[in-house]
């Protein structure tokens, strides 16, 4: 009895000095920080490292991420955007670090480092107001709008391009060549729908899958297609060639008519400045799709 | 396990061990701080530290970069990964000290699992894994291992014909398939969550703030506490439940108390780790092998040791591939399983 007694009042005394120890801690001074134009940037993704490029911050940028390999001379390292490492960050002495998730966030915070998180686009707007707000925190105002008044003019001139009375054609969008697809609910899935495109995947999406289900093979041959979009050239070595020689699917529509499009993998998987380039390849296809 | 014997394993904790492993446990703090993707001066980091000792003001010369790289980043991980390892070391001792089995662990017994189950619940509903105090995660992580760790026991005490402490353990797997099995099937089905959850369960050390090193103290002290007061007790009860009541120990009550003092401690640091396996057999093994039978040797032992396991093999899983890491689970495993054989064919001779 008394032994369990002492074990209860060192647990307490035990207890009592882990709390002063806590409140020692968490007393520590905050760093202070002021918010002048960042000097030194580390950009964790992709799209945001293509961003900064195109508004011209592109020489404030003093380290990217493993994957942003667009543009070429944009300074790739080893740090990866999945889970950062926040050390290897500090490493670059950034005082600006733009992520797509806000992962490293609360730890760069308490290296007194400002962190800006541009989540995957979901519109065209989220994109043109990523565009902005990058401009605001580089001090790139006037860039960055212009960015945006040259995307949607020619956004404009590319829809403006597609017939008003255009039939609908159906179109299948292959993410990866175990059928994961994009709907149209999207942001890719709405550029297709800018150029009178409908999707094959819509009817199997559903809530768990969110916009991107997995379709079977049997579904996308009964659903025929007439259009095929591929953006796993890259990931996955698909081709038009490799589309066709899949059993089953030479009897499909587009493979038919030869309208399965190869896409550079990175642009369609990104919603920064070249998605221009994206909506232009779509609509083409669509355009001479419907010529044939 | 072998009854402890007077002749040839010592009862009594000796200093030089103690002194010994304790210097080993610094050794791997001292490296721990020292190396990382950023190099800097290791001299200064001490002094680094020092500074922020209470009453005590030396300039370590760091840059504030610096400064805050060591004492935000790799010092608060340092102490966590330590903190995590001794308790799941010391949780690993206790279990097989009450359920006389060398296999047990927090992991075997269903708690570990239990605290998976109950964060991917959190993920699942939507909530961030944070670590603050009464945040969704961490509580769900101690009902899932305190739920789990009295599932099994309530089942193996109603189990009717025989009664042995190999029951325990059985109907420890038994709950701990089940709620791996729910937890797969909840993570499968939410498919936006299963990346999230799926880093949480390989361990993850890599974003340890104080905040969480402050989440898991008090834990860590009161577990610490009682097991090492309790291990006289495992002692006895390594000799069987009847002798032992012979000789005067509480046999039921003693069993719950350590049961429930590991399964906290398991729970304190699956809420703030994740699923991080093996230590809990490796190092009171370990341990066993090099120190002798008895708990009043291996638990203390197995704290501090066990805190110097997991920090060297998070220092293994930052620098490795950095600046990419290794899941830290991944790394205990990779010694632990290998490890785990040897085990098993040394321990032939011991009784179940």
């Amino acid at each position: 009895m008394r032994k369990s007694l002492l074990v209860v009042a060192l647990s307490g005394a035990l207890v009592a000095g882990s709390v002063a120890v806590s409140t020692a801690i968490s007393a520590a001074p905050a760093i202070a920080r002021g918010a002048p134009a960042p000097k030194r940037i580390v950009s964790l993704s992709p799209t945001a490292t293509e961003m900064l490029y195109a508004i011209g911050a592109g020489k404030l940028v003093v380290a990217v991420d493993d994957q942003s390999n667009y543009p070429a001379k944009a300074p790739r390292t080893k740090l990866t955007g999945l889970q950062p490492n926040v050390e290897a960050i500090a490493g670059y002495s950034p005082d600006l670090v733009v992520a797509s998730a806000a992962t490293a966030q609360p730890q760069l915070k308490k290296l007194g480092i400002a962190t800006l998180v541009q989540p995957a686009a979901k519109t065209l707007d989220d994109t043109y107001r990523e565009i902005k707000q990058l401009g605001g925190a580089t001090g790139r105002t006037k860039q960055a709008a212009a960015v945006v008044a040259e995307m949607k003019a020619k956004i404009a001139a590319l829809t403006k391009s597609v017939p008003k009375n255009a039939k609908t054609l159906s179109y299948f969008h292959e993410l990866d060549n175990t059928l994961y697809t994009a709907t149209s609910k999207t942001f890719i899935g709405s550029l297709y729908s800018l150029a009178k495109l409908r999707n094959i995947g819509d009817a199997a999406d559903t809530t768990d899958t969110a916009g991107y289900p997995q379709l079977s093979a049997e579904y996308v041959i009964k659903q025929n297609p007439e259009l095929v979009f591929l953006a796993d050239t890259k990931c996955c070595q698909q081709s038009a060639a490799a589309v066709a020689a899949r059993p089953g699917w030479d009897s499909l529509r587009a493979v038919q008519a030869k309208h399965v499009v190869a896409l550079d993998d990175d642009v369609a998987s990104r919603w920064g400045p070249r998605v221009v380039d994206l909506l232009r390849s779509i609509v083409h296809a669509a355009n001479d799709a419907r010529k044939a | 396990m072998r009854e402890p014997d007077a002749a040839d394993t010592p009862t009594h904790l000796r200093w030089t061990w103690l002194a010994a492993s304790g210097a080993v446990l610094l050794g791997v703090l001292a490296l721990g701080l020292a190396v990382g993707p950023v190099s800097i001066n290791p001299a200064r980091s001490f002094v680094e530290i020092l500074d922020h000792v209470p009453f005590v003001h030396v300039h370590s010369g760091l840059s504030s970069r610096d400064a805050n790289i060591i004492w935000e980043l790799r010092f608060p991980r340092v102490v966590l990964a330590a903190l995590v390892g001794a308790m799941l070391a010391s949780s690993g001792a206790a279990y097989q000290g009450v359920f006389r089995n060398p296999l047990a662990d927090p992991y075997l017994l269903g708690a570990a699992a239990g605290a998976g189950l109950g964060v991917t619940i959190v993920v699942v509903a939507g909530h961030p894994i944070t670590g603050g105090f009464l945040d969704p995660a961490p509580v769900a992580a101690f009902v899932g291992a305190l739920g789990a760790a009295v599932l099994a026991y309530a089942i193996s005490a109603t189990s009717g014909r025989i009664r042995t402490p190999a029951t325990l353990l059985l109907s420890g797997v038994a709950v701990m398939s089940f709620l791996t099995a729910v937890q797969t099937y909840l993570q499968q089905r939410d498919a936006d969550t299963v990346r999230t959850v799926y880093d949480w369960i390989l361990g993850r050390l890599t974003s340890a703030s104080w905040s969480d090193v402050v989440l898991v103290l008090p834990y860590f002290a009161v577990t610490g506490v009682v097991l090492v007061f309790h291990s006289r007790a495992l002692d006895v009860l390594s000799v069987g439940d009847e002798e032992a009541a012979s000789l005067g120990v509480p046999v039921k009550r003693v069993r719950l108390t350590i049961v429930a003092a590991a399964s906290l401690a398991t729970a304190a640091a699956v809420a703030v780790s994740g699923l991080i396996g093996f230590v809990g057999i490796i190092v009171p093994h370990t341990v066993r092998l090099l120190f002798g039978t008895s708990y009043r040797v291996i638990v203390p032992l197995s704290i501090i040791l066990g805190g110097a396991f997991l920090a060297f093999a998070d220092l293994l899983a930052r620098t490795t591939l950095s600046p990419a890491e290794i899941p830290i689970g991944v790394v205990t495993a990779m010694i632990g399983a290998p490890f785990f054989v040897v085990v098993l064919r040394t321990s032939k001779a011991t009784t179940g």
